[in-house]
């Protein structure tokens, strides 16, 4: 069984670890918060200049002046601190954020991401992610394998405009977990049910693969 | 003690002409100068270059400027939750430059600061690179940016004082201080001003050396993008 959005959160909850400061971008990356250990500290970071970011508020204590970087209203834990924009894309590209988790439209072999623009049809804008691909040590992405039309978006070359060029580190898909490496996309673990064929006909990009892939643990 | 208030909006916001270059506070629309911004709407100065992280939405923040055709060129890094902002742009009546969130921050940080120009690894090897120095440092790909240059600074704070001081809250401090002293006049409006001496020193985020004028807001509506709330267990 293909993976939902919330089994790729919880997989990549497992690269969260104990200490960890980490900025957790749009979409499923968000949901990821919902699953790191209750037993370990971790400090998630928004580039709007908040650390320590909290769960949603309850109905109706709404705070306008605090939000996240999706513009949606959060609440703080102990130890939160506030920040400008200046100050937080400092800390970005001081590398001082342990773990980038973000989206994206596609990634290739070398580690090149694009998910900000589709020329002609959607210009949104690239927000802080070119900041943080540029920067961050440890990039992981949280995306679908394919898209709508079941073309691959695990790829030899991105089609569509960068957000950054050799940086993403780790894939996390519905069908796979995948590490890029000098040679290439290496298949680490595959989604459980999901045959190693199945996931070579979904890629473009070649795959290396050595010795028997384990399925993910997602629970 | 340098008085920097203004007893208006009309009078924080004289000089403000067609075709300038202005600088706005707010990520979303958290911490924007919304009194500000409703006076310029008023005001139908024409032509304006804005430069501020997002362009608001259909019908409200700067999306209310945009509504009324008076800006010409958008200088922002997210624009995506507005429709009217994207026809505009499609259409070619509006002229949009989107740069990387941390640049846009840093170029504000620049010019407040008085650095010509910096080096960010941000956008190297894509179109934000393009006709752009590049320079290796530590083994690294970096690409040349300069400071931003703008005629007025607009920034929203918490409370303000007379000198001009500012404390901000939560994240509604975003890009504010950033623009404070990034144009040639920053003007600051404020949900509370106090008399100068009534804010601990300790506490300032920024000092009322960057700002020419302060005022109070006549009203903060704060709207609320994306309201997200859980239930109580």
């Amino acid at each position: 069984m293909a993976l939902d959005k919330n089994d790729i959160a919880k997989r990549i909850a497992k690269e969260v670890k104990d200490g960890y400061y980490v900025n957790l971008g749009i979409g499923i990356p968000t949901l990821v918060a919902n699953y790191v250990r209750t037993d370990i500290s971790v400090e998630f970071q928004s580039e709007n200049g908040v650390l320590g970011m909290g769960p949603f508020p309850f109905e109706g204590e709404e705070d306008a002046d605090l939000i996240n970087a999706g513009k949606q209203t959060i609440t703080t834990l102990p130890g939160a601190s506030f920040f400008d924009s200046a100050f937080s894309f400092g800390m970005i590209r001081g590398q001082h954020v342990d773990l980038t988790i973000l989206g994206a439209m596609e990634v290739s072999e070398n580690g090149d991401i694009a998910n900000w623009k589709i020329p002609g049809k959607m210009v949104k804008g690239m927000g802080g992610a070119m900041d943080l691909v540029a920067s961050a040590e440890n990039i992981i992405v949280a995306m679908m394998h394919v898209n709508k039309a079941g073309e691959s978006k695990i790829l030899k070359k991105c089609s569509l405009p960068l957000t950054g060029v050799g940086c993403v580190k780790k894939v996390v898909t519905e069908l796979a977990v995948l590490e890029i490496t000098p040679k290439g996309f290496k298949l680490l673990e595959r989604a459980p049910g999901i045959s190693v064929e199945h996931i070579i006909a979904s890629t473009e990009a070649e795959l290396i693969i050595e010795g028997e892939i384990p399925e993910m643990a997602i629970d | 003690m340098i008085n920097k208030k203004v007893n208006s909006v009309q009078e924080a916001l004289h000089g403000i002409e067609d075709n300038m270059t202005i600088m706005l506070g707010g990520f979303g629309l958290c911490g924007i100068p919304e009194n500000s911004i409703a006076e310029l709407v008023k005001k139908g100065s024409k032509n304006l270059t804005c430069i501020s992280n997002n362009a608001g939405v259909d019908d409200f923040g700067l999306g209310l400027l945009l509504q009324q055709k008076q800006i010409k060129k958008m200088i922002s890094s997210y624009v995506g939750e507005n429709a009217e902002f994207e026809r505009q742009m499609l259409s070619g009546e509006l002229d949009v430059e989107l740069i990387p969130q941390g640049t846009l921050a840093e170029r504000c940080r620049a010019a407040q600061a008085g650095i010509p120009a910096f080096f960010t690894p941000a956008g190297y090897g894509t179109e934000v690179a393009e006709g752009k120095e590049v320079r290796e440092f530590n083994g690294k790909m970096h690409i040349m940016e300069h400071a931003f240059k703008a005629d007025f600074a607009i920034v929203k704070a918490w409370k303000g004082d007379e000198a001009g001081n500012l404390i901000f809250k939560g994240t509604a401090r975003n890009f504010n201080p950033c623009m404070c002293g990034a144009g040639k006049i920053t003007i600051a409006e404020v949900e509370e001003l106090l008399p100068a001496g009534s804010l601990n020193p300790n506490e300032i985020h920024i000092p009322g050396i960057l700002i020419q004028r302060i005022f109070k807001g006549d009203k903060f509506e704060k709207r609320i993008e994306q309201r997200t709330t859980r239930k109580k267990a």
